[in-house]
């Protein structure tokens, strides 16, 4: 089949490009370790109560970790425990959240922590507040009547 | 040359069938218009829906109405006319086959329709489990995929009986499009359908308590992305063989235009993974392979873009204009059946870059379901799609109404043009911007309590809303030129264009149309793509979730 000369130019530049760009993603994503949330943990949603660890939501401290603290949500319609919630500047924290109904969003706006909150599935991020101020968490998936409504709040404080 | 068309014009009782096709799609414009209307009035927070009825109601209907009413009926009937223009007035038994289908559709349509109108199915057209719609919702949908099949088996059945008819020739471009359109849609669909027979519909009819949700949702978005390129490739006929028919040029080429409707068939489907990119319980590696799949149509769509350019240079240096870019004075500006896609075609341009966000392994945390999405969608469906189907109901619903497009018609088409162009700037462009400052997407007006961040968000908001009334104007526009072109224009002979391929093009190998071998591998990509994980899914599966109805 004939490609005509500027067409085959045109092609390999744009191949070329999207190698370029898929190997940048590539790198990033498996030496530098920069993963889309992905934990592939399982919980039953109808206990998030009582399990471990969402049976205390909140910011806790941990030690012998690769992070500083653990910072557990738990999502239902059409709220998030806990509401508000401090985190000291510059700690390395891991989020830790869930859903005891149905599917929600956790977005805190500003950051790039997005998260799908799916029942009976763990999701985690690892992440640093380096910068001190309050960061309204929404709900980005549409979970009812109230979706717009659910929020929560980290206040990172120096 | 093989895409010259066996018909001078489209058989009367063809054009019944794709007319009323565009009857259906015209009527869920004007509902699905207005219910955009509202949304971004709504969102403005200046302004609030009576009682009865609320946000996420008037939502569910826009998406369902507009993403997937108006586009099926409306591609539907399109590559029903083209394949009789350019196979040949279809057989009775390929007609009936086609009214069966659009009156499954239709009946499907008014069931979802009662169930989304009396708030029984108040869960957007993505339906995501466990909020659990009325199971004659899901049925409609279900009526709606079904009879997309049997029309898509009208297509595929005219298509056969021209191959037996040609032995060993290739088929006319217009059909072969249609059909590669028609396969992808009907292995992409068998996602969605799955999903609702053997999930939704047994769990909203009681007889199983619980749903997989992850495996629900992976098997709508195996049929979520590849139905955008089922939107996407009916205006890529028009573009590839239909526009330089009307700037009276030539097709650059038949053989690449068919390589890359192939490549489409064969890269958008093994690449939903792309859209769940921020869910659990799917492990990353296998993100990144679908997000390096999904990459792939970036090819076709360089090769589309080139071949639409070379055309337009072709045609402008054969009319004597000279300079790199002097061929450009010499396009049809004045011609709403060239002007209007190709504002669409502009479009495409931003919405490629956006999608390339969106679909990236780490980027799209930014804006994951934030309102840059619907910025997104709104350039390349409600945009370069919609316009280029509006581009070619100026010309194919006189031509099957026996009518023709008035000078003044075509003005005021090509007002609508820049109208749409207008109200999208302001509206698409605000929702990209409040996307990247974190707005969330499928949101009623909040301020989330006074907090700051938010109050952000609202001068866009407002942006939108300033937007989304000039498209309504847009829309009106519009459906005045249908009802004007379907009803009451000057009787006539309107053309129905079908490109022909410039005389230097090399003859169309006949390898495009082995549908053992395209077909073939693109199931082994779709098992490479998802089987693995899908039994990681089922595997570490938590117990499934019941039911809820929060709205």
């Amino acid at each position: 089949m004939h490609i005509h000369k500027f067409e085959k130019i045109w092609l390999i530049f744009g191949i070329t490009t999207l190698i370029v760009f898929l190997s940048v993603i590539g790198v990033s994503a498996f030496y530098l370790g920069n993963q889309p949330p992905s934990c592939l943990a399982t919980v039953n949603p109808e206990k998030v109560d009582t399990t471990e660890p969402f049976n205390e939501p909140g910011l806790k401290k941990v030690e012998g970790k690769e992070w500083d603290y653990e910072l557990v949500f738990v999502a239902s319609a059409f709220a998030y425990n806990p509401g508000q919630v401090e985190v000291p500047k510059g700690a390395k924290v891991k989020v830790i959240a869930t859903t005891k109904d149905v599917i929600h969003g956790f977005q805190v706006a500003g950051t790039n922590i997005n998260m799908m909150l799916e029942p009976g599935y763990i999701s985690e991020y690892v992440t640093t507040f380096d910068k001190a101020g309050d960061y309204l968490i929404v709900c980005n998936e549409y979970c009812g009547v109230s979706h717009h409504m659910m929020s929560s709040k980290i206040e990172v404080v120096e | 040359m093989n895409t010259k068309s066996v018909n001078p014009k489209v058989d009367r009782r063809d054009g019944k069938l794709a007319i009323a096709h565009f009857y259906v799609a015209f009527i869920a414009l004007a509902i699905g218009g207005l219910a955009g209307l509202l949304q971004t009035l709504v969102r403005s927070g200046k302004f609030e829906l009576p009682s009865w009825t609320g946000y996420y109601q008037i939502l569910t209907i826009h998406g369902v109405v507009l993403g997937l009413v108006l586009t099926t009926f409306f591609i539907m009937g399109f590559q029903l006319a083209a394949v009789s223009k350019t196979s040949g007035t279809l057989t009775d038994k390929q007609r009936l086959t086609g009214w069966i289908g659009f009156w499954t559709m239709t009946i499907g349509t008014v069931m979802a329709a009662i169930m989304i109108l009396t708030n029984q199915a108040s869960v957007l057209y993505t339906f995501y489990a466990p909020l659990q719609a009325h199971a004659l919702f899901y049925l409609g949908l279900t009526l709606v995929i079904v009879g997309s099949w049997i029309d898509g088996a009208a297509i595929i059945m005219a298509y056969s009986s021209w191959r037996k008819a040609n032995p060993g020739k290739p088929s006319p471009l217009l059909t072969f499009m249609s059909l590669v359109n028609t396969l992808m849609w009907i292995v992409a669909t068998i996602g969605v359908a799955s999903t609702v027979l053997f999930q939704l519909l047994p769990w909203s009819l009681g007889l199983v308590e619980r749903v997989d949700v992850l495996v629900s949702r992976t098997l709508f978005w195996y049929f979520g992305h590849p139905l955008v390129y089922f939107w996407l490739l009916p205006a890529y006929m028009a573009w590839y063989a239909i526009v330089p028919k009307i700037i009276g040029g030539k097709i650059f080429s038949d053989s690449l235009a068919r390589m890359s409707f192939i490549l489409f068939l064969l890269f958008s489907i093994p690449v939903g993974f792309h859209h769940q990119l921020m869910e659990p319980g799917i492990d990353p590696a296998w993100k990144f392979l679908q997000v390096i799949l999904t990459f792939l149509v970036v090819i076709p769509s360089l090769m589309t873009a080139f071949s639409l350019f070379a055309t337009f240079e072709m045609f402008g240096r054969s009319k004597g204009s000279t300079g790199l870019f002097g061929w450009v004075k010499k396009l049809p500006w004045g011609d709403a059946r060239f002007a209007v896609p190709f504002i669409g075609m502009l479009a495409f341009i931003p919405a490629g870059a956006g999608g390339l966000v969106n679909a990236s392994h780490q980027l799209n945390q930014v804006v994951h379901n934030t309102i840059w999405v619907t910025g997104h969608f709104h350039l390349t469906l409600a945009t370069s799609v919609v316009l280029t189907f509006f581009g070619i109901s100026y010309w194919l619903v006189p031509h099957l109404t026996g009518r023709v497009l008035t000078k003044a018609m075509n003005k005021l088409a090509i007002i609508q043009g820049i109208v749409w162009a207008i109200g999208m700037t302001f509206m698409s462009g605000a929702m990209h911007a409040a996307g990247l400052l974190g707005a969330p997407r499928r949101s009623s007006f909040s301020t989330y309590g006074g907090s700051e961040q938010a109050a952000e968000w609202i001068p866009y908001q407002v942006a939108q809303a300033v937007g989304g009334s000039i498209l309504f104007l847009g829309i009106i526009l519009m459906l005045y030129i249908f009802i004007n072109l379907a009803f009451f224009a000057p009787k006539g002979e309107e053309e129905f264009p079908v490109g022909e391929v410039a005389d230097a093009a090399e003859k169309t190998p006949m390898v495009f149309e082995n549908w053992k071998l395209w077909l073939g591998i693109t199931v082994l990509l779709i098992l490479f793509a998802y089987t693995i994980p899908f039994i990681d899914m089922i595997e570490n599966a938590p117990i499934g979730s019941k039911g809820y109805k929060f709205f």
